[in-house]
């Protein structure tokens, strides 16, 4: 009896886990999401000038 | 009347040049310990304790990953907080305390370990009262990393330090969990759980050490550095939001194929295989994304030895991650278990992989730290990735050969059900590929001394935007 909810609770499981995943695939795939993501891959070219500042304040140059 | 915010580089620098340092004195040690593999009569100091293969084996160890990975994790970490959430550090003094907190829980190892104090658990040898240390430093650590990222100025969360925050994370629970000790004496504790769990336990902690501390935290350097030096954006954002969840919920599971066909439960075996095969999708999912990044600037490997050093050694995470799942298979394990297969695979990541990006890392970090264009030499930067480059190329396939044969010879039997092979037979056969072996890592060592020197003189030298390979300015046009 208990064995038997055991692996009903594993199958339950498996197939959330794989619903969850292919959300977080159509989340990050949707169209919705491509501004801000770009906006995001963007963000290490985004800061050259306090780069800068942190070199002049520090008389490193 | 806002004033313009500027990073704290301190800690980034000191950081960077003690990762030169660890590097340099942790495969030192990982040098002499495969010279004494491969001649053991050589030394001199033959019967004093302190030097001997079993106390200075957990010493290279614990001084590449911790002291070198370390040093290099939290100056990248630190100075990529920053730069992308265009934030200082947070917590004032709290990013210094990490530096001379980590560095004193080093020279704790470098001292406890040679005296054989240890707990006996691989990569996680140091007794009860520097885990203790390790533990506040590490949440001294989480607190700046994440206080950073609260405090920023962005809107988003840039994926590197996804990667970070989750290697911070899943280091401090392994940490605690792994390190619960009952202590006996100042020097001696003993693990708080018993036999098959307390196996389970520290395989759980060794797997995600390597899952968490030299993958993931390493991805994140992957991320920033490889856009940065390639002067694009990664390849696909969407990826690397799949490619971290993927990858960080997967990892957490392949511990258990440490421990094929041992008394831990069969079924806990089967799960650790079976999530380590899926791992090969993530992991490989990241490797295109970073390699893919250079798509339409193909070129620029020709000329770049940076991008050279960041683009090899995700050649090398693909190489060992593809290794990896297949080596956990129980029948390929049967094989491979206990042989130098794994030591060849275990080097083809930390040395191909995580040395690797990380000297990429530093190339392109040091000379901007000290407001500098490029480093003294990139002749020397060039060189240094060719001297590395056969040197781990040599080493893993020396491993490679020597571990296959080693568990052909041990699992060779006889008509009448009698080993074919005595163990020191294996050994005898073994020697060459430890020669070569020795080779291939002091040339990877050898690098390591270019990369001081030129360190040195990108440091000192006085001129900041003339390096000497700068391009002359174009004439107006």
């Amino acid at each position: 009896m208990t064995v038997v909810e055991l692996n009903d609770i594993r199958a339950w499981h498996t197939l959330l886990l794989l619903i969850l995943f292919l959300g977080i695939v159509f989340w990050a795939y949707s169209k919705r999401r491509k501004k801000s993501f770009d906006e995001a891959a963007n963000l290490p070219f985004a800061d050259e000038e306090q780069h800068k500042a942190t070199i002049k304040k520090e008389n490193m140059s | 009347m806002e004033s313009q915010t500027t990073y704290n580089y301190k800690v980034v620098r000191q950081f960077a040049i003690m990762t030169v340092v660890w590097g340099i004195v942790g495969m030192l040690v990982g040098v002499i310990v495969a010279a004494q593999l491969a001649f053991p009569d050589l030394f001199l100091w033959d019967g004093i304790s302190w030097l001997s293969y079993g106390r200075l084996r957990p010493l290279h160890t614990n001084a590449v990953i911790f002291a070198f990975g370390g040093s290099a994790l939290f100056a990248t970490s630190y100075y990529i907080v920053q730069r992308t959430n265009q934030a200082r550090l947070f917590g004032g003094p709290l990013a210094a305390f990490t530096f001379w907190g980590w560095t004193l829980i080093i020279l704790l190892a470098a001292i406890t370990l040679p005296l054989g104090i240890t707990s006996g658990k691989e990569y996680a040898e140091l007794e009860w009262p520097i885990d203790l240390l390790i533990a506040v430093v590490w949440v001294a650590y989480a607190v700046v990393f994440f206080g950073t990222i609260v405090k920023r100025k962005v809107k988003h969360i840039y994926v590197a330090n996804w990667f970070f925050g989750a290697f911070i994370l899943t280091v401090a629970v392994l940490h605690i969990v792994n390190s619960a000790f009952v202590p006996v004496t100042l020097t001696k504790g003993y693990s708080f759980y018993p036999g098959a769990i307390d196996a389970m336990i520290q395989w759980w902690y060794g797997h995600n050490a390597v899952g968490f501390f030299l993958t993931t935290a390493f991805l994140g350097m992957m991320y920033y550095f490889i856009p940065k030096q390639a002067e694009r954006p990664v390849y696909s954002y969407r990826l690397s939001v799949v490619h971290f969840w993927a990858l960080v919920s997967t990892y957490m599971w392949a511990g258990p194929h440490h421990l094929h066909y041992t008394a831990l439960p069969d079924w806990a075996q089967s799960v650790g295989m079976i999530f380590s095969l899926i791992l090969l999708a993530p992991s490989w999912g990241g490797m295109i994304n970073g390699i893919m990044t250079l798509s339409g600037a193909w070129h620029k490997l020709r000329t770049d030895p940076v991008l050279k050093f960041l683009i090899v050694s995700l050649s090398f995470y693909g190489m060992s991650t593809f290794e990896g799942p297949m080596m956990s298979i129980k029948t390929v394990n049967a094989l491979s278990h206990y042989t130098d297969w794994t030591v060849g695979h275990v080097h083809s990541g930390a040395l191909g992989w995580v040395a690797m990006v990380s000297i990429g890392s530093l190339y392109y970090l040091i000379p901007r730290l000290f407001g500098k264009v490029n480093m003294y030499s990139m002749k020397l930067v060039e060189l240094h990735f060719w001297t590395a480059t056969i040197g781990v190329v040599l080493y893993i396939a020396a491993m490679w050969i020597a571990g296959v044969m080693q568990g052909l010879m041990w699992r060779a039997v006889n008509a009448d059900g009698t080993l074919t092979y005595s163990f020191i037979e294996s050994v005898e056969r073994t020697y060459p590929f430890y020669y070569v072996r020795l080779l291939g890592g002091a040339l990877f060592l050898l690098g390591m001394f270019f990369m001081a020197y030129n360190t040195w003189k990108t440091v000192a030298s006085g001129s900041s935007e003339e390096a000497d390979d700068a391009i002359p300015a174009p004439a107006a046009h």
